[in-house]
């Protein structure tokens, strides 16, 4: 792997309790970044954000293959380029088909993929024979 | 979860006693608000303080405990989020819909004006 990349690849269970775990390696990432020229503390809980909204996904969609199922989340910051990549086993589902939240309307629901969208420069979630794979991108300037 | 309450007045002020409101525990603080609407309670009063971080989840089960305030004719405001926190609710919109107040004794006292 080259000097200038960064790759944390994690299982954990798919269990809510690890939710924080995820996100806080998001944070400590967004905090490492030394040419990040924002504020990163916001950088910080944007990802710990997303990476939690992107494995609550993970945990909904999962199979029902194994009782005790894992998450598996990669981070690569390569140079100013950081891409998540969340996988689940479960029956997926096309984001393109979820709307954004009706701000008119006061839901409980739908708003995860929401921010996820809002917070990232690029979200796509594809299908393969064996499992889904949630990818956001973000270029960190 | 670790929610500590009290009453001052006739306002139920519930502190979520947690650095994280998410998809983990959310749903704790879901149940205990509509339990006071359930029980009769008018005025409910949601303290963030100690929350640094707060998902869909969070916010979610916040909008629930709002519906249920509307549905029993009662009210459910916000006090002392951190400025994250607060960002929050205005990416989703719904510091239009909460009142939300610096600190708890605001709240209190906006309650019985």
């Amino acid at each position: 792997m080259e000097g200038n990349t960064i790759e944390v690849d994690i299982k954990v269970p798919n269990k809510t309790r690890y939710l924080s775990l995820i996100g806080k390696i998001g944070e400590d990432i967004a905090r490492e970044l030394e040419k990040f020229s924002g504020d990163k503390d916001t950088l910080a809980y944007h990802l710990n954000l997303v990476l939690t909204e992107a494995m609550v996904n993970a945990i909904k969609h999962a199979g029902p293959k194994e009782p005790e199922k894992l998450v598996r989340i990669v981070i690569t910051l390569h140079h100013e380029d950081l891409t998540i990549r969340v996988y689940d086993d479960g029956q997926g589902f096309d984001i393109n088909s979820i709307p954004a939240p009706n701000f008119e309307e006061l839901e409980d629901r739908g708003r995860g993929i929401f921010l996820i969208r809002t917070l990232m420069d690029s979200v796509c979630y594809r299908k393969s024979s064996t499992e889904n794979i949630l990818e956001m991108k973000k270029k960190l300037s | 979860m670790n929610l500590a309450t009290e009453t001052r007045n006739d306002v139920v002020v519930i502190y979520v006693k947690e650095e994280r409101l998410d998809a983990h525990n959310s749903t704790e603080l879901k149940s205990a608000v509509q339990k006071l609407f359930e029980d009769g309670k008018k005025n409910v009063l949601v303290d963030l303080k100690d929350v640094r971080f707060i998902d869909s989840s969070g916010l979610g089960a916040l909008v629930s405990g709002f519906k249920n305030a509307i549905s029993h004719q009662g009210n459910l405001k916000l006090s002392s989020l951190q400025s994250q926190v607060k960002s929050m609710f205005e990416l989703t919109r719904l510091h239009r819909v909460f009142e939300i107040f610096p600190s708890t004794m605001e709240a209190i006292e906006n309650f019985q004006s």
